[in-house]
């Protein structure tokens, strides 16, 4: 038995343990003989590029999908498959990475329903159960309002339900699909924070994030996973970014600035003057050329995002005016900014705006019909066709072929076909705010090309990111926002990771 | 949460609203009732008020079971044929009024047909995991075909004394002064299941489940819930609720006729949807179906009396499901536009 366990540093029977997992959906296999040990009082760091297996992994762990083959070992007995309610049972419990929650039921009862679930409890009082919620809450330092309904929540907010409702019972094995994507620091730091009191008290954690320094500062153990095959697994000290990256991929990533000043057209794209949003920003004024890749950044809170919120209608300014090539615009409603050519991609990890059950194809072109007619009635078929197959391609979207449902693609996949859908669109502006929350640290760089040659090709980009080196590596210029006002407005080589951040923190 | 923005919210008219439009349809009722009341003076009577409660009690024990797989995520509209098979062939079983097993042996032999259908409904849904509109198009059409066929054409006119007993009994009878007003001894049983049902969707693990699963099927067997069970349980309890309905009308109407009910489906199934019941799944409560059926019903009255001819009397509920449905799907479309601000927006 101790022969097949990765290397964790530590003896003693894992409290849980796979050995030769393997999964495969309609013959694409997406697990092949995967092994994996969690010692108590260690967090075990699962990483991968996007659709290498991650999900499904803890899913099959979870009892909410069955392996093909392999086995799951509690407390040193096999079980051949779970099923939800017995790994709930068994004391395990999962942050999923689309978080799983009953949009209809409040925040409260998201909390505490598994636990009573699990109890095999006949009767239900919300009354009862409620100071269990508000005790978690409480404990991570949280203002979620208990009563309101998960579906009118943020998806911070989702994400912190979630997070709450795999802490509020007591576990011995915590596993975190990716937990931080919507999450500011001090939310993180928090969250860290608990991590290592259920470490004191012998939890075992997994833990999955996109942000590898997140993963390397949490976790003692490791394991990397590479199309549905394990490729390394040790302890956490024996790897860095770089080789991080380089087991994930099995190639180097290069995370350099490869921007110089475009030549940019005397006329901007979009001129924005005096922009105030009482509350959120006040007299903002920037120019945007064609071309161009144009940063946004700030603290959480800062007004980042409301700046490009009030741009697509979503939050009518107050006062000042916005102008697309020269002419100005009213943006009252998300309609008028999209008429006038302005297109923004929300931060969205939960696939929002995608039709599920819907295929790859349908989703990518459901936002652009106008843009893909020949005549009133008839779409034009091979422009569709062509644009559908140049986004799959440039997005390298892993599935096997267009026609598969968005609901089959892993997290990553997903939200690249939301960034596909707006592409397709063809904004003369567009914004896009965390373009690569949730992309793998490989993708990141072919998401951000695309980017790129957009611009290249006469869009104008708008950045909103508080991913530092994604902006170096992007951006023309870069607008730093404090407090609601735009302090600096960097170009250049000024464009660079501790001027951003000093700036930023200031 | 660091980034607060305080959106003005409209606090008390939403506390009035309610969490599924129950207060607007309060309000609607009251505005119709007054409407009515300027219009034909004498319908604001206690004799008015009794017999739309009469007329509301079929339908209302239709409504709940209606309700508990609308709020599942379903549609069920199999339950007449449910209703008349069970309530008919209890009769039958009776032989035509000549052997009487007592009331309560009736009813619960119906139920337990009702039990039955909807275990056959339950299991092909939760097994094949197919579109309950289809199961239940599919099974309405079996059950009705079986009744016909099997149990009995033949309209049944003499019940057993212990039903027809009930048929006249009156909880409340206000006689003298010109108008008499009767209210019938059935709204009790009526008013029991509302509580019933009420508690149970709300207080019982059961009926969380219901509403887990209409939120989102797969979270709820994540969640641990066993989806299979409660999907079979609810059809089971759906058809009960059917059979006790079909018994209630076979009462009220002093006979069993297997073409009863026939066509009734979409009247309840109105109601219900502008009760405040989500066709999407995972909304709806007992109090807002009771507010429902009694539109419906209020406008049917109202309706005849002012002289529209019956015909138009089914259009009315054809407008009143369009609204219901029509008003939830634009305000599900402005919450997806709502959320979409919120994401960042933090509240
Ligand atoms: N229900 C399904 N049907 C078909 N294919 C599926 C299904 N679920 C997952 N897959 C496939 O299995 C593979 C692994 O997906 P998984 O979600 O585990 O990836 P992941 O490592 O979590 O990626 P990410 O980092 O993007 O979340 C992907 O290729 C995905 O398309
Ligand atoms: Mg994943």
């Amino acid at each position: 038995m101790t022969s097949s366990n990765p290397p964790t540093g530590q003896p003693g029977v894992p409290v849980l343990e796979v050995r030769n997992i393997s999964k495969s959906y309609g013959g694409a296999k997406a697990l092949e003989g995967v092994s994996l040990a969690l010692q108590a009082g260690h967090v075990h760091c699962l990483a991968g590029e996007n659709g290498c297996g991650k999900s499904t992994l803890i899913k099959i762990i979870s009892g909410a999908e069955r392996p093909d083959g392999g086995e799951i070992f509690i407390d040193g007995k096999p079980h051949p498959f779970m099923t939800p309610s017995q790994a709930i049972k068994e004391g395990i419990q999962v942050i999923y990475q689309d978080f799983s929650l009953f949009p209809n039921l409040t925040v409260a009862e998201n909390i505490v329903l598994t636990s009573v679930v699990a109890k095999r409890s006949k009767v239900f009082s919300a009354g009862k159960n409620r100071p269990a919620a508000e005790r978690i809450v409480k404990e991570l330092g949280l203002t979620l309002d208990l009563d309101k309904d998960v579906e009118r929540l943020s998806v911070a907010d989702k994400q912190l339900t979630a997070i709450c409702r795999a802490l509020v019972s007591e576990a011995r094995v915590i596993i975190m699909d990716e937990p931080t994507t919507a999450l500011t620091h001090s939310e993180v730091a928090r969250l860290f924070g608990i991590v290592r009191k259920l470490q004191d008290r012998g939890v075992a954690l997994v833990f999955v994030s996109h942000k590898l320094e997140e993963a390397l500062q949490v976790s003692q153990d490791l394991t990397i996973l590479r199309n549905g095959i394990h490729v390394v697994s040790g302890p956490t000290t024996g790897f860095d970014r770089r080789s991080l990256i380089k087991h994930m991929t099995g190639r180097a990533v290069n995370e350099t600035r490869l921007i110089t000043s475009p030549q940019l057209e005397e006329r901007p794209v979009l001129s924005v003057r005096s922009l105030s949003v009482s509350g959120a920003f006040h007299d903002v004024s920037f120019d945007l050329h064609r071309g161009e890749i144009l940063g946004i950044t700030g603290l959480l809170g800062s007004g980042r995002s409301e700046i490009a919120e009030s741009l697509f209608g979503v939050l009518p300014a107050d006062s000042g005016t916005v102008e697309v090539e020269g002419k100005t615009v009213r943006v009252r409603s998300i309609d008028d900014a999209i008429r006038a050519g302005i297109g923004y991609v929300p931060e969205d990890r939960l696939t929002q705006g995608l039709f599920l059950e819907k295929s790859i194809a349908d989703n990518i072109i459901a936002g652009s019909v106008d843009k893909h007619r020949r005549g009133p009635v008839l779409l034009d078929s091979k422009k569709v066709s062509s644009s559908i197959r140049r986004l799959f391609d440039q997005l390298r979207i892993k599935a096997p072929n267009v026609l598969a449902p968005v609901r089959s693609l892993s997290g990553g996949n997903a939200q690249r076909v939301v960034l596909a859908k707006w592409l397709a669109n063809q904004p003369k502006v567009l914004m896009l705010n965390g373009p690569t929350v949730g992309v793998d640290v490989g993708s990141k760089e072919e998401i951000l090309a695309v980017l790129r040659e957009q611009a290249g090709n006469g869009m104008g980009v708008l950045v909103i990111s508080d991913d530092v080196p994604e902006l170096v590596t992007v951006c023309n210029r870069v607008l730093i926002v404090r407090q609601g006002s735009v302090i600096d407005i960097l170009e250049g080589d000024g464009v660079n990771g501790t001027a951003i951040e000093e700036l930023m923190a200031a | 949460m660091s980034e607060t923005r305080t959106l003005p919210r409209a606090s008390g008219l939403a506390r009035f609203k309610g969490a599924n439009n129950e207060g607007v349809l309060a309000l609607v009722l009251v505005v119709l009732i007054i409407g009515m009341t300027i219009i034909s003076p004498s319908f604001f009577s206690v004799g008015t008020f009794f017999a739309i409660l009469r007329s509301s009690i079929v339908p209302l024990v239709f409504a709940l079971a209606v309700l508990i797989v609308i709020i599942s995520g379903g549609i069920d509209v199999s339950f007449a044929a449910i209703a008349i098979f069970a309530a008919y062939t209890a009769v039958k079983l009776t032989g035509s009024g000549n052997f009487d097993p007592g009331l309560i042996a009736i009813v619960l032999f119906a139920c337990l047909i009702g039990a039955l259908l909807g275990l056959v409904n339950g299991a092909v849904i939760a097994r094949f995991r197919l579109s309950t509109l289809i199961v239940t198009l599919g099974t309405q059409g079996i059950f009705r075909g079986l009744l016909v066929a099997y149990i009995g054409s033949r309209y049944i006119a003499d019940l057993p004394g212990s039903m027809s007993a009930v048929s006249t009994s009156n909880l409340i009878s206000l006689e003298g002064g010109g108008a008499n007003a009767y209210l019938h001894v059935l709204v009790v049983p009526v008013v029991l299941l509302c509580v019933l049902i009420a508690l149970m969707l709300r207080r019982t693990m059961f009926g969380r489940g219901i509403y887990a699963l209409g939120g989102d099927m797969e979270a709820a067997r994540r969640a641990g819930f066993s989806v299979v069970r409660i999907q079979i349980a609810l059809y089971v309890l759906a058809g009960v609720l059917a059979a006790l309905a079909g018994v209630f009308h076979v009462i009220l109407g002093r006979n069993a006729n297997p073409q009863d009910l026939v066509g009734t489906e979409l009247d309840i199934i109105a109601a219900v949807v502008l009760g405040g019941a989500s066709i999407f799944g995972g909304r709806g409560s007992v109090l807002g179906t009771v507010l429902g059926v009694l539109l419906v019903q209020l406008i049917n009255n109202s309706l005849i009396l002012v002289g529209v001819p019956t015909a138009w009397q089914r259009t009315a509920v054809g407008v009143l499901l369009v609204i219901g449905v029509g008003i939830q799907a634009i305000s599900a479309k402005r919450e997806s536009k709502r959320v979409l601000v919120n994401d960042e927006v933090k509240e």
